[in-house]
């Protein structure tokens, strides 16, 4: 061994022990800022033990930087734009975007070195040799291309830019992707079999496979996709490893791959969806429109933002249930407002926190410490529905699945064994809403058929608004 | 580097993803997802590795330069993104128990 190769081997140990500790510390509050910093150096710690290795040995030509800072410079720009001007609403999307591209990446570097073979040092051709490398570029391929197309597609169905098409709902779409991935097998083989112009076809169909699998998937189930994608783009990268023979790149994709598995587990337990059901079983909504969705609402009660008020100023303790349509108002600043004046005035105030809440587990997390929300008001579901029977008010602001008594009673309900909010439990709810619109199940919500269930109607960024106006009047906050 | 030691790096750390994520607080889930997806931007090594042994074949230094910005794109946005979401949780003194 000479020296580069020792510097290089120290530096990638360290690299995949810094990432570890990264992916480690990023599971905790306290830790994960600093812990997403040590994942970005021990990243660009690797990209300068992989050139100071090959400076050490082969050389780098003059003509090979000039692509090298090309590349970078481009998509580092529009990574870091985007990353800073994106809002935090989108942020699903964004990591959609993002991951995507990952394995973009994963399938032209295996594309690169599929159509010119790149010289490897030693030249004896060993056949279980060219089997393994053909085996890999074959399945950096198709997973860095079900990567890219799935995560394109999930981005413009959050975006709204694509809805589901009807066909994608029958069984139709089954045996076209069947089709897809016997195509693409036929393909592998081909390969394997010498015929390097297959390789077009593996590209073909497997970016087809992955809109065909990820088109038909309901908005609600979304995000447990761009989970399950994340962890295929580690599978990605981890091919691509083996394409270039590069330990680290292996070890960092199986750990991103094994960890965005467990990740998708949990998401999945958070909706009670199997993975099976979340990948094959279509959206939700079609299926419920034959069975729930013909129920029409019988006892809505309707209040004004001046009566919501007036209850607020008696209460003790409320509990705020919040979901995506409050971030779409962009109203957590108002909210914010407003819960500070009841805090101000001895109203204890919480916050319940659906597993699912928002587009993405964790999202309404961050969309409420954006507008300055103290952690620790944030409960989440489990720890906050055993108070809400001793609880004054709820404030329903754009949550409605989440909130469905139908989950527990009903069991004919495509929702039923949801984990949901019991709000029903406190003495009043109000639920601030446009209108009777569905939620993204498309199910009728029980909620709001309830005695001491009242709608106030309007966009939550305005009632929230008119609601600080009445308090006040009523005095509530000064101090 | 054998294929053999290959595949138990690849076994290895396989087990160690899965052993890293035990017990994630649901207000972490988004921040880890784009964390993580951003170290899968790793393939940028391979992306690297392909344009220094292009050795001047012009079609391949493209592929190699494309497929790192592309890579790039993921590390660098993935990394910015989520320390902006993560300085939302840590910029209230409250937070400190």
């Amino acid at each position: 061994m000479n020296l580069p190769v020792i510097i290089k081997f120290v530096i990638d140990l360290l690299a995949v022990l810094l990432l570890a500790l990264g992916i480690k510390g990023l599971s905790k509050v306290k830790s994960a800022r600093d812990a997403n910093r040590l994942a970005a150096f021990a990243m660009s710690l690797s990209v300068v033990g992989l050139l100071s290795y090959y400076l050490g040995t082969s050389g780098i030509a003059i003509q090979a930087w000039i692509w090298i800072i090309i590349g970078s410079i481009i998509g580092s720009l529009f990574g870091a734009i985007l990353a800073k001007k994106v809002p935090m609403t989108s942020m699903p999307e964004t990591v959609a975007l993002f991951n995507g591209c990952g394995g973009m990446s994963s399938l032209l570097v295996a594309l690169g070195v599929a159509i010119f073979p790149i010289s490897s040092g030693q030249e004896n051709f060993d056949f279980f040799k060219s089997l393994i490398n053909e085996v890999s570029i074959s399945v950096s391929i198709f997973v860095g291309a079900i990567t890219f197309t799935g995560s394109i597609v999930a981005m413009a169905k959050l975006q709204g830019w694509l809805s589901t098409p009807g066909w994608t709902q029958s069984k139709v779409r089954h045996f076209v992707n069947i089709v897809f991935a016997v195509a693409s097998l036929i393909a592998f083989f081909d390969l394997i079999n010498g015929n390097t112009s297959s390789i077009w076809l593996l590209v073909i169909v497997s970016s087809l496979l992955g809109i065909g699998v990820t088109l038909p998937i309901g908005g609600a189930d979304m995000p447990v996709v761009i989970s399950l994608l994340n962890s295929y783009s580690g599978i990605a990268a981890a091919a691509a490893g083996f394409v270039v023979d590069s330990q680290l790149l292996i070890v960092a994709g199986a750990m991103v791959g094994a960890a965005g598995l467990i990740l998708t587990q949990v998401m999945c337990k958070g909706m009670n969806r199997s993975l099976v059901s979340v990948l094959f079983g279509g959206s939700l909504s079609a299926q419920s429109t034959a069975s729930s969705g013909s129920g029409e609402y019988t006892n809505i009660t309707s209040c004004s933002v001046e009566e919501c008020a007036l209850t607020l100023e008696a209460a003790n303790k409320v509990i705020i249930v919040p979901g995506y349509g409050l971030a779409v108002a962009q109203a957590q600043h108002t909210l914010r407002e407003v819960t500070k004046k009841l805090e101000q005035s001895g109203i204890e105030v919480v916050y319940a926190i659906h597993p699912v809440a928002g587009r993405m587990p964790g999202h309404m997390n961050v969309l409420l410490a954006e507008a300055d929300v103290p952690y620790e008001q944030l409960k989440e579901m489990d720890v906050v529905n055993p108070d809400f029977p001793a609880t004054d008010v709820v404030l329903v602001l754009g949550a409605n699945d989440v909130v469905n008594p139908q989950a527990k009673n009903d069991s004919s309900s495509p929702l039923y064994g949801m984990p949901v909010l019991d709000v029903q439990e406190a003495r009043t709810v109000f639920v601030i809403k446009r209108g009777m619109s569905a939620g993204y199940s498309g199910i009728k919500n029980d909620l709001f058929d309830l005695p001491n269930t009242s709608m106030v109607f309007g966009d939550a960024k305005k009632v929230l608004n008119d609601l600080i106006g009445e308090l006040k009047d009523l005095g509530v906050g000064e101090k | 580097m054998s294929f053999i030691s290959l595949l138990w790096v690849l076994l290895l750390g396989s087990l160690l993803g899965l052993e890293l994520i035990g017990k994630v607080p649901p207000t972490l889930h988004t921040p880890l997802m784009s964390g993580a997806n951003a170290i899968s931007g790793i393939t940028m090594l391979a992306a690297l590795t392909l344009i220094v042994k292009a050795e001047g074949n012009v079609p391949l230094l493209i592929i190699g330069s494309v497929s790192l910005g592309f890579a790039l794109f993921n590390v660098v946005g993935g990394f910015f993104v989520t320390d902006r979401m993560l300085a939302m949780f840590s910029r209230k003194p409250s937070n400190k128990k």
